[in-house]
Order: structure tokens, then sequence, then C-alpha cells
């Protein structure tokens, strides 16, 4: 038996590779550097990874081969457009994590206890919160592109293990976090668990663990089809959980609520493109011949998660929660750009992505700023009269809504506007029309915030608006900044789009 | 590049009032005023150099905008997007300037109120040049922020509710429009290319069930901002929280966006199903002339009188455009034009009667004429105006509407009449309770109008009165257009048929 070297094409990993040596410098930093210097060290060594990376995956975005690993890797066009994306997501959510007052400074004691006051008084703040995004940053790299069941599963694991510890990270309300930590990942666990009960179906299916195998299964039509159905479900189950789709969404409010804000931010925003580009992927590739025997479940899911969001998200009272039925909610239209299965839908589905994602990352950058004495203050009654006290603030957030409301001159209506009409074209009316009548609700609650910000009087009790770090403000800035462009000129983006994503089968 | 130019000067205008000092308010409101004198000017010029019998579009301007999905930002006018284009142009200035102090009662600086007025007039001219219906759309939504902020901000009484309450019903009917926006572009795309452009989308090919699909998605949009009973409601509450001036931008100018885009985007687009609808169209059209008439009757608050006679009005305005014939479609433009001045003088004069009398009611008025005659010399105009008096503008308008409509619909014209008698009522009884009769206690003291008011007042009553003595000059700029309209939809103008009787 002759024994052949796998090939790995580095150069096309190169990206990946980066970030996971970038987290296991920070391990090492946050072991022998001195507490001093931890935090801007931890901080640098994070950024520059990320840029670094983020050069690499534009640097190969030409590259002639596109299959890394033994063919468990495809960095094909859309790939380099999602890897990117993540990227630059991550890098202004790392300008909020910065902030290492969200955080506990000593996670691993118990909340109250004299060991974590021990770590408060001395000033002793860990920082491992960096290497553990880096980690999770780079599984999210890997999903999308990930091209084998194996792959997948693993890239799956990478990117969820960091954030369920991210989660139980912060500093106030504890129990909280830690609750939402917990919640996280049982039900995280559960739906790995559904994910790889499908993968053992899609093998039994093809006999391949392979993206090509299984789909050349799926072309051929020689399979048992109960097999086929039984696998697409469960792998579905284990994606629409991570998008948190309904009916799969009852982790999303609590976990968003609990963790510190700039996770949350962080994972509401990258999660996301990881996710709906590996689904995107999965759906436009290995089971776009078996469109008949998903794409009306999945319209009826789209149907009722941009419903379901948009409808409770009004009865929010904490800005965080209300923020994650609307994130609910865009999980619903992005699903249109699954459905739409066309290389309109692809793009669509790719431009919204980047566009909600850094809106998001902004929308919760203003939700940290807003604080009073205990911490900040997500109750939205207490957010009364912002527009006097702190008018850039509120102007501010006031954008980032309109944007997720999808008013014309902000991005969230172009990315509306592509990815209904990608649906569209693939005759998904229905999923359209509900669409259109759920964002017309979803206006509602968006504008009862804007409302509550300038048109009712500001009540005396503490609530202030911290003046943003640097980093901060720069985060703030540099979303709403993108997301207004877009909104104006997104002409340049949407053609690189369109250069560049196909998918390569 | 004039349509360009008309639509920057105001955001420079607006920049620059940006760049003032908050605290002196004199400067920024000159600044406005100047401003908008200006783009009245520029637009002025420009309708010098409009060809009035060419009823191709004019002055039209296109770059590409957002090439991967075949949007361009064109522009381009015929004589309908011109007079509406002149009437929001003239109004802005008479609005700064009537509306000196309106901004005080605000949530915010005097600076916010006029940036917010300098954008809303850009977006004003854009709304009604657009001929890509993306381009369209998007203003069309986008208008609504600085309204909705002018209202929530500036206005009194329940004004952060009122706004919403505008604001959810504009962006629910223009979420139905975006739905067939969607369906128009993904037809296009299907025949030839992606395109938004809307003469390229008026030969779309599709069946008659789409076509009727579509309709109602822009036409809901537009009913509602026309407002065209029943989706009116919004509109009282509107009219009576808002600042008079803003309500005169409101009603003066949006929401002729909602008759123009019946005419520009439901006609041209979906002919077939604009003549399926008719019938219905033109019912609702009357109900909305009696029952705002009759509403206008039962109103105790003055702004709230003025809004209901408003959709009155918009129902003569509808029923014309439905109408189909030469006279109804120039006399629908006519009164869209005229209907902005006689608006713009009612909600003026009575703005300035409500602000010295600290009251909206009407009943808290009386005996006006004998302390103020100016203003109630002004109010008494304005009401003629209103009720469409010969000799004043309205006249010409409402009578060419319902000769238009008499030639083919001779009921609903007959019906519509009454809506005129109605008007009598609602007019007169105002006038004489609040302008006739012994002085109210408590409004002896009340100043007449000002110089700064009179000025602003002047131009408006010029235009009701010459234009109802010699409305040619602007009919000469609609009949072209509107011709072209029904003659473009394969309508043609019933021949009168005459009885020989006896022979």
């Amino acid at each position: 038996m002759t024994f052949t070297s796998p090939v790995l094409n580095y150069t096309l990993l190169s990206p990946m590779i980066i970030l996971l040596a970038g987290a296991l410098i920070g391990v090492l930093v946050e072991a022998f550097v001195s507490k001093a210097l931890r935090p801007i060290v931890q901080l640098s060594v994070t950024i520059g990874t990320l840029v670094l990376s983020l050069a690499q995956v534009w640097r190969i975005r030409d590259e002639e081969s596109t299959t890394a690993a033994m063919g468990s890797v495809v960095i094909d066009g859309p790939a380099i457009l999602l890897q990117a994306s993540i990227l630059i997501i991550s890098i202004i959510s790392v300008f909020l994590i910065a902030d290492t007052d969200h955080f506990t400074a000593l996670a691993a004691a118990l909340p109250g206890s004299d060991e974590e006051l021990h770590a408060v008084r001395t000033g002793n703040q860990v920082t491992e919160i960096y290497p553990l995004t880096l980690f999770a940053i780079s599984g999210m790299m890997l999903f999308p592109v990930s091209s084998d069941l194996i792959t997948l599963f693993v890239a799956l694991e990478m990117l969820s293990l960091p954030l369920y510890l991210m989660a139980g990270l912060s500093r106030r309300r504890r129990l909280a976090s830690q609750e939402a930590a917990l919640k996280y990942f049982l039900l995280g666990a559960f739906s790995s668990a559904f994910f790889l009960f499908g993968m053992a179906y899609l093998y039994g299916y093809s006999g391949s663990v392979t993206f090509a195998g299984i789909r050349e299964s799926v072309v051929g039509g020689s399979g048992n089809d109960v097999l086929l159905l039984i696998g697409i479900a469960f792998v579905s189950i284990g994606l629409l959980f991570k998008v948190g789709a309904v009916p799969f969404h009852a982790w999303s409010p609590d976990v968003y609520q609990g963790a510190p804000t700039p996770v949350t931010g962080f994972m509401a925003a990258a999660t996301k493109v990881a996710a709906f580009g590996a689904m995107l992927r999965i759906y436009y590739t290995v089971f776009a011949n078996a469109e008949w025997s998903w794409s009306p479940l999945l319209s009826a899911i789209a149907i009722i998660t941009m419903l379901f969001g948009s409808l409770v998200a009004i009865a929010q009272r904490d800005v965080k929660r209300m923020l994650a039925y609307s994130s609910i909610a865009h999980a619903g239209f992005l699903l249109a750009g699954v459905i739409a299965l066309n290389k309109a839908g692809l793009e669509a589905s790719i431009f919204y992505l980047f566009a909600y994602g850094v809106a998001t990352v902004g929308a919760f950058a203003v939700v940290t700023l807003v604080r009073d004495s205990g911490g900040e203050v997500t109750d939205l009654n207490r957010w009364k009269g912002l527009g006097k006290r702190s008018p850039w603030v509120a102007a501010t957030f006031a954008g980032f809504l309109l944007a997720f409301a999808g008013i014309p001159l902000t991005s969230g209506f172009i990315g509306k506007f592509s990815i209904f009409s990608a649906a569209y074209e693939n005759g998904a009316k229905g999923v359209v029309i509900a669409g259109v009548l759920s964002s017309a609700v979803a206006a509602f609650f968006y504008i009862r915030v804007i409302v509550l910000m300038y048109f009712t009087d500001p009540i005396q009790d503490g609530t202030s608006v911290e003046i943003p770090s640097i980093l901060t403000r720069t985060a703030v800035i540099f979303s709403i900044a993108l997301t207004i462009l877009l909104g104006i000129y997104p002409a340049p983006l949407l053609t690189m789009i369109t250069n560049f994503s196909t998918f390569i089968r | 590049m004039w349509l360009t130019l008309l639509m920057v000067l105001p955001l420079v205008g607006s920049v620059v009032v940006a760049g003032l000092p908050k605290a002196n308010e004199k400067l920024v409101k000159q600044v406005a005023l100047a401003t908008t004198l200006i783009v009245m000017g520029v637009t002025i010029a420009m309708a010098v150099g409009f060809e009035r019998d060419n009823v191709e579009l004019q002055f039209v301007e296109k770059y590409a905008w957002i090439p991967s999905f075949g949007i361009n930002y064109a522009l381009g006018i015929d004589g309908l997007a011109l007079v509406l284009i002149l009437m929001s142009t003239i109004l802005a200035p008479v609005v700064v300037l009537a509306g000196w102090n309106e901004a005080h009662g605000g949530r915010w600086s005097v600076k916010t109120f006029y940036i917010l007025i300098l954008v809303l007039e850009t977006m004003m001219i854009g709304v009604f040049a657009a001929t890509d219906v993306f381009l369209f759309y998007v203003i069309f939504e986008a208008m609504l922020i600085p309204v909705y902020f002018l209202i929530g901000g500036y206005g009194t009484g329940e004004r952060s509710a009122t706004a919403v309450k505008f604001l959810i019903y504009s962006l629910f009917g223009g979420l139905l429009m975006l739905a067939s926006i969607i369906a128009l572009y993904v037809m296009s795309g299907a025949q030839g290319g992606h395109t938004f452009d809307l003469a390229a989308l008026s030969s779309l090919e599709m069946s008659s069930t789409t076509q009727n699909f579509l309709f109602l998605g822009f036409f809901i949009a537009f009913a509602i901002k026309a407002p065209l009973w029943p989706l009116h409601t919004w509109l009282p509450d509107a009219a009576q929280s808002a600042t008079p001036g803003t309500s005169v931008l409101l009603l003066g100018v949006l929401d002729k966006v909602g008759t123009f885009g019946m005419i520009r985007y439901c006609l041209s687009l979906f002919p077939e199903a604009s003549k399926t609808f008719t019938p219905l169209i033109l019912v609702l059209a009357v109900i909305s002339i009696i029952y705002g008439a009759f509403l206008a009757i039962g109103q105790r608050d003055l702004k709230r009188l003025i809004a209901f006679t408003s959709i009155s009005h918009f129902g003569f305005i509808t029923m014309g455009i439905f109408a189909m014939t030469s006279q109804s479609q120039s006399g629908a433009t006519l009164y869209m034009f005229n209907h902005g001045f006689s608006t713009a003088a009612l909600f003026l004069v009575g703005g300035w009667m409500i602000s010295r009398r600290g009251s909206s009611t009407i009943a808290d008025f009386g005996g006006l004429q004998r302390v103020t005659p100016v203003m109630a010399w002004m109010f008494f105009l304005a009401g003629m105006s209103s009720l469409a008096l010969p000799g004043l503008s309205s006249f010409v308008s409402e009578f060419l509407v319902l000769i238009g409509t008499f030639t083919r619909y001779p009921v609903h014209a007959i019906v519509a009449t009454f809506g005129i008698v109605l008007a009598a009522l609602y007019i007169l009884i105002p006038v004489q309770k609040a302008l006739h009769g012994p002085t109210t206690p408590g409004n002896e003291k009340l100043s007449d109008l000002n110089l700064r008011e009179r000025v602003a007042i002047a131009p408006v009553i010029a235009i009701i009165v010459v234009l109802g003595f010699y409305p040619s000059p602007l009919l000469k700029v609609i009949n072209p257009a509107a011709s072209h309209v029904i003659a473009q939809f394969g309508f043609s103008d019933p021949v009168p048929s005459l009885n020989s009787g006896g022979k």
C-alpha cells in the first residue's frame, strides 16, 4: 500500500491558519505577559491577526485552484466575499470587545465570591475573550467554505464552543449571563446532535460525505429518497438553529439579553454571515436538485419566521430583546434569499448579510453607550428623551433602526429589495408578500424606539450616555457611514459581488 | 441639468443652515427664505424654457445609479410635473415666510426645522421629476422621514402619536407598492433586461390578473397618500397636529404625490387594470367628495375642518383623473395646482388666527371682521376659493372636472355636484361663526396681520384671483399633457350627442 501525501494548498487556507496562529499567540500572551500590558498586547495581536487575515483573503481572490485540503474546503468567489465580510464585521466587533468594562474580571470565579471580589479589587482583569473571539472567527471562516460534512461539523463546533463561553462573560448580572451561556450551550448541543443525525442519513443515502458526492447522488436520483429527506430535514434543523429561525429561535432572546453586549453584537452579525454562508452553499449546490423536497417547507419557515419575529418584537420592553426578535425577523428575510436559488439570490444574500451585519454591530455598539451607575441600561422606557440628551448617539441609533426597517437611502432597503426580487424571480410570491407585510409590522417597533428617543421627555433617573472610547466611536462611525453609503451608492459593492459570486460545485 | 440643479439648491441651503450658529435664529430663517426664493426663481426660469406643445418629457437627465439592478438616476418632466414642481417651489418660500415663528414651540431648535424643510423641498422636486420607478419609490418613502419629524417635533397636541400614525399608514402603502415594483422589475428581467425606466415598464406584457394585483399595489399607496375614503383617517389628525406651514406642505404638496402617481404610474403602467377598476374608484371618489364635505360641516376644530375639505377636494381630483376625458384630466391637474394654493391660504390664515387666539376651536372666534379686518378678508377669500366661487381659480378646475366627468359618467357628476352645495355650507358656517356677529369676549385685542404676513399671503391670493380670471397660461401647459395621457391609453372623448328634438 502506497501512501500519498495530502495536498493541502496552504495558500488558500492561509487566512484561517493566520487566525488560529493569532489565537494561539493570544493564549500565550494571556499566560506570560504582565497584567498591566495584557489588554493592549491582546488587542494589538487580535486586530493585527484579523487585518493580516483580511489582506490574505484579498490576495487569494484570484487564485487558480479553488479547492484545498483534498477537496474538503472550497475557496470560490462567494467564499472570498463571505470570509471578507466575517473579518470586517469581526474587526468592528473587536473594537467593542476592547472595552473590558463589559467583561467579568475572573470568569472562573463564582458570581459574588471572594475570589471574584479580590480580582476586581486588585484589577486583575483576565483577557481571554480575545483568543476566544479569534477561535470563534476561525470557525466562522471555515463554516461557509467547508465542502464535506465532516469539515462542516468541525467548523460548526469550532465556532460554537467559544461563543458559548463568551456569552457567559458578562461583568454585570453574571447569573443571567451564565444562564444564557448554559442555555445556549444545551440547545446548541441538541442542534449539533440533530445535525450529526442528519449527516449520518445523508451518508447513508449517498455513500459519501463530500458535497460533490452527495450532489451526484441527488442529481442521479437513484438513492433512497426517504434517507435524503430525513438527512435534509435534520441538517436543516442544525443550520436553522444557528441562524435563529422559528421554531428553533427560542435561545436567541435570552442569549442576546444575557450575553455581554459586544459579544451579542458579534454573535448576531458574524454568526449569521457564517451560518447563512454555509446554508447557501449547501442548498445551492448539494440540495439544489432536490428543490421540490425542501423549498415549500423552507418557504413556510421563512414566512413564519418573518411574521413571528416582527410581531413578537412589538411587545418587547428591553432593547436587546427587541433587537433579538428583530434579528429573528431578519433571519426570515435572509431565508428568502436561500429559497430564491438563483444567482440574484446569492448576490442579494451576500449583500444583505454584510449590510445587516455592519448595522447590527453598530446598533449594539450604541447600546453599550447608554448606561447608569449599574451598567448598561437596556430597559427601553429609560431610553426616553435620549435624543435630547445626546442627539448624535440617538441619531445614529435611529439610522441603524431605519436601516433595519428597510427605509430607502439605507443599506437595509437595497438589501431587502434585492433579496425579495430574487425570491420573486423564483416564483416565491407568498414569501415576498409576507416579507413586505412583516416589514410594515417591523417598521412599527423600530419607529416606536425613535419616538421614545425623540418625542418623549427625558426622565431623571441617572441614565446617561457614556462618552465613547475612541475605539467604540470608530466602530459606530464606521458602521453608520457604511450603512448610509451602501444605501445611497451601493453600485461598487454590488458590481463586485456580481463579479465574484458563483459557487463552484 | 435644470432639474438636478433644482434638487441640489435646497440641499446646499440645508447644509449652509446646518453650519450656522444655533442661537442666531434670524439668520437661519433668512438663509432658508433666500434658498427657497432662489429655487423658486430657477424654477420659473426653467418653466419659461418649457416647450408647451411638446408632449414628450423635457429637461431629461439620465445617469447610471445602480447598474447591477438597471437602476438609473433619471429625471424628466412633462406639463403635469412642471405644474406641480412650480406649485411646490412657490409654496416653499410662502411657507417659510408665513410660518416665521412656528418653529418656536418645537422640541428641537429652529435650525433643525429649516433643515428639515429644505431637505423636504429637494424631495418634493425629485418625486415629481423622477422617471425611474425605483428613484421615485426611494424619494416617495424617504420623504416621510422629514415630514415625520416636522409633525412629531414641531406640532401641537398629540403630535408624536399622529406622526407615528402618519408614518405607519404611509409606510404600509409604500410597502405594497414595493411589492408591485419588485414584480415589475422581475417581469422586465424576463422580457429583455432588468430596468426601472417608466417608458420601458409601460410596454411590459402581463396577464390581466397580474396587472390588476400590481395596479392595486400602486393604487392603494397613492390612495393613502391622496387620502381617498376609506384610507383617509390619518389626514385630519396629522393636519390638526402639524404646524400650519407643515400642513400646507403636507396637504398641498405631499398629498399631490398620490394623485400625480395615479396619473403617472397607475394609468401608464396598468392601462387595462385602470379601466377595470374605474367604476370602483369613481364611486370611492364620489363618496370622498360627499363624506369629506359632510364631516367638514360637523367639525369644531378649524384645522380638522380644512383637512376634511381637502378630502372632498381630493375626491374631485381623483374623479377627474379616472373619468378619462381630456377635460376632466386637465381639470384634475389644474385642480391639484389650485388646491395647493387655496389650502395654503386657508391653513396659513387659519394658523394666524389660531396662534393669535390660542385656540383652534371655531366657536372661540367671532366678530373678527371688526377687530382684524385684513385677516378676516383673507380668510374669507381663501374660503371662497375653497368653495370654488366663480372668478376664483378653483372654480375653473372644479367646473372642468365636472363637465369632463359628465360626458362619460353623468350620474357620478351629478352626485358630485352636491359636493359643491355642501362646500358652501362648510365654508360659510365657519365664516359666519368666526368672522361675523358680535365679537366674542377675549377677541377684542387681537392684532391684525403684520407686514410680513401680508407679504406672505399676497402672492397666494394673487394667484387664486388671477388664475380665476385668466387660467389659460397654465391650461396651455396642462392641456397637451392631459390629452397625451388620454390618447396614450386609447381613450377618446365621448362625442356630445344632440337630441335633435322633433325631427
